[in-house]
């Protein structure tokens, strides 16, 4: 099936008067109709940053978009105009942030929020956009609606406030929905039953999911394909069981085995080290000081390129059949 | 909601009758503080000690002070706040005579100081650390520091002595009348109070520019307008009204003396006249007045306060 969203060879950076962060070097991925991928990574790995480009909603003036590109139903985003962009945010590309605690104004009653958003994308009568935002919070599991509709966010709990993000940001029936660690922010009990009401929107609009964390728990129940990130360059991807079962790269065997089981009794294993300088763009594999795999080969460019592996399996580790064989 | 809201206003007028009652005993006895009497005054340099006591007898000034705070409290009760010495005419009618100009400078001021302020602190913020930023807080230390008096002085020489665009004094006949009469003093005000206004205002508008709710309303797509009137201006105007609301006090008093520069006929004159001619009960009944106004405002300012954020709980 033909990709809504492509990205290509992405770069970003972000610029301070002191220095330069390559936040964000080389990723290449691609989202399918109807698909969802997760892109994985610790706090810095560039996820963030990557999700948000796609929107050009990076943090001014620091952030911006030096090379590659971004391509959302055949068109080109880096092309489209401040106008046109605006236009597209809500509309055709939703998204869902972190914090729902603080992603919905707190002077506004949820209703004239959705009210907000439905009449600055369609053409709609007041009193049709007060009927179609009681509808999406019936739709996103809002009991009682009617009445809801009127509350301000603040009379909310939590998990309330995320269906109320995620009625507005599928509230124009995107094609593609971005979700910035959607469940990060919630507790446990509520993190399940947001990430099922994802799945199901999901199957009613057909959208396509990209959805950031760094929880591989979120991963497993959601993605259909995984892009692993670490210090801005994509380690390996592929679909979300390949990856579990037979990963192909250090890094990704190393967050696995950092992921605590109940069942077990070993000592949980982390990633010792911390990511690398990203103050200079990095030409080999930035996660060889971390790694107990690394040999010399690691730190050459040539051999630590993105390559399929197996079918529609890619990995950026020149050792990934002594990973797959470890695991 | 709305009971609750009643509830709140009545709780609070309540509250305004000890406190009235607290500021008359004290104000009685800081007037009588003062050093002279009215009826030397009235009398002048020249009268007999006599003719003071006659007079000073007249006008029941020589019953002993508690006797005079009782009949003063009596008629207060009964909404009276007495005659004037000197101009032999009822306190009530002077001071609501004046207290509509008053009333008027102070909210012309007011709403030309947001009028000021909302646009200078929305630019600051925008270009934070900017040339026009640091242009626009040097300005504010200057207005802040500059006496409103001399301020008043300097923009009456500007605009009404070498350009002739507005009076130099007086008060109009009708609302638009005076709007243009009074915009000189409202502009001196304004120089003083829109200082005070800004900077807080620029920085709660940076804070919620970079808050997430803001970030969220882009990721919907909102226009930029609309995310700035709406959702920036909305969350940051709510300190202002606070800030606007505790000064409106200060500008009551700082009122008399931008009155008394521009010989507006308001509070600000009759109260200066009524010192230096040491007119007990107008004194009395302006202090009073003065102080019903300074807690009505507050209590407005709550319930604004209120309605402009909804998180906010009148309980």
């Amino acid at each position: 099936m033909q990709p809504i969203l492509e990205v290509d060879s992405l770069k970003v950076v972000l610029q301070t008067k002191q220095r330069t962060i390559h936040a964000v070097n080389n990723v290449t991925f691609h989202v399918r109709t109807g698909e969802t991928v997760g892109l994985v990574g610790e706090s810095g790995s560039g996820k963030s940053i990557t999700c948000r480009s796609i929107l050009q909603l990076l943090p001014t003036p620091q952030g911006k978009v030096v090379g590659g590109g971004i391509r959302f139903a055949g068109k080109d985003l880096l092309s489209y105009s401040k106008k046109q962009m605006q236009e597209l945010r809500g509309r055709e590309i939703g998204m869902v942030l972190q914090d729902p605690m603080s992603s919905l104004d707190p002077v506004y009653r949820v209703g004239e929020q959705l009210v907000e958003t439905l009449r600055t994308h369609t053409k709609i009568s007041k009193k049709d956009a007060w009927q179609k935002a009681v509808e999406l919070l019936r739709l996103v599991g809002i009991p009682s609606p009617e009445k809801r509709v009127h509350d301000y966010p603040h009379q909310m709990s939590g998990g309330m406030r995320q269906r109320v993000m995620i009625a507005l940001a599928i509230c124009c029936d995107p094609k593609l929905l971005l979700a910035d660690e959607p469940t990060t922010a919630l507790d446990v009990t509520v993190q399940d039953q947001v990430l099922s009401l994802m799945k199901e929107i999901q199957q009613r609009l057909g959208m396509a999911i990209l959805i950031v964390t760094h929880n591989l728990g979120v991963v497993a129940e959601m993605c259909d394909r995984v892009v692993v990130l670490y210090a801005g360059k994509v380690m390996e991807t592929a679909a979300t069981s390949d990856l579990f079962q037979t990963p192909r790269h250090a890094y990704t065997l190393g967050l696995i085995h950092s992921v605590p089981r109940i069942e077990s009794e070993e000592k949980l294993e982390g990633i010792p080290g911390t990511l690398p300088d990203m103050s200079h763009a990095i030409k080999c594999c930035p996660f060889r000081e971390r790694c107990s795999f690394a040999t010399s080969e690691c730190s050459f460019d040539e051999h630590t390129q993105l390559k399929e592996v197996a079918p529609g399996h890619w990995s950026a580790c020149f050792h990934h059949e002594r990973v797959c064989t470890q695991a | 909601m709305e009971i609750l809201r009643v509830h709140f206003i009545l709780q609070r007028l309540i509250q305004l009758i000890p406190v009235v009652f607290g500021i008359s005993i004290v104000s009685f006895l800081i007037i009588h503080l003062i050093p002279g009497d009215p009826a030397s005054i009235m009398l002048g340099s020249r009268a007999t000690p006599e003719n003071v006591q006659q007079l000073t007898a007249q006008m029941g000034l020589d019953k002993p002070l508690y006797d005079q705070y009782l009949i003063f409290l009596q008629n207060l009760v009964q909404g009276d706040l007495g005659k004037s010495i000197l101009l032999k005419q009822s306190v009530n009618t002077l001071i609501s005579e004046r207290l509509g100009t008053t009333f008027f400078l102070v909210m012309y001021a007011s709403v030309l100081s947001l009028l000021v302020s909302i646009p200078i602190a929305l630019w600051s913020a925008m270009k934070k650390d900017s040339l026009l930023d640091n242009g626009f807080r040097t300005l504010s230390i200057f207005g802040l520091a500059m006496p409103s008096f001399w301020i008043g002085i300097l923009l009456m020489l500007l605009f009404s002595i070498k350009i002739k665009l507005f009076p130099v004094s007086g008060y109009g006949k009708n609302f638009i009348g005076h709007l243009y009469y009074l915009f000189l003093p409202a502009l001196t005000i304004t120089c003083s109070l829109a200082p005070v206004l800004v900077r807080p205002l620029r920085s709660k508008i940076i804070n919620v520019f970079s808050s997430e709710y803001i970030e969220a309303a882009r990721a919907r797509g909102l226009k930029e307008h609309q995310i700035i009137l709406n959702h920036v201006l909305r969350n940051a105007i709510s300190g202002t009204v606070t800030i606007l609301g505790v000064n409106i006090g200060w500008l009551l008093g700082g009122s008399i003396v931008i009155e008394t520069i521009f010989s507006v006929p308001g509070l600000g004159q009759l109260l200066i006249n009524s010192i230096l001619s040491r007119d007990y009960p107008i004194i009395q009944g302006l202090v009073l007045v003065f102080a019903i106004l300074v807690i009505v405002v507050n209590l407005l300012t709550d319930l604004c306060y209120a309605w402009l954020d909804p998180r906010v709980d009148l309980e």
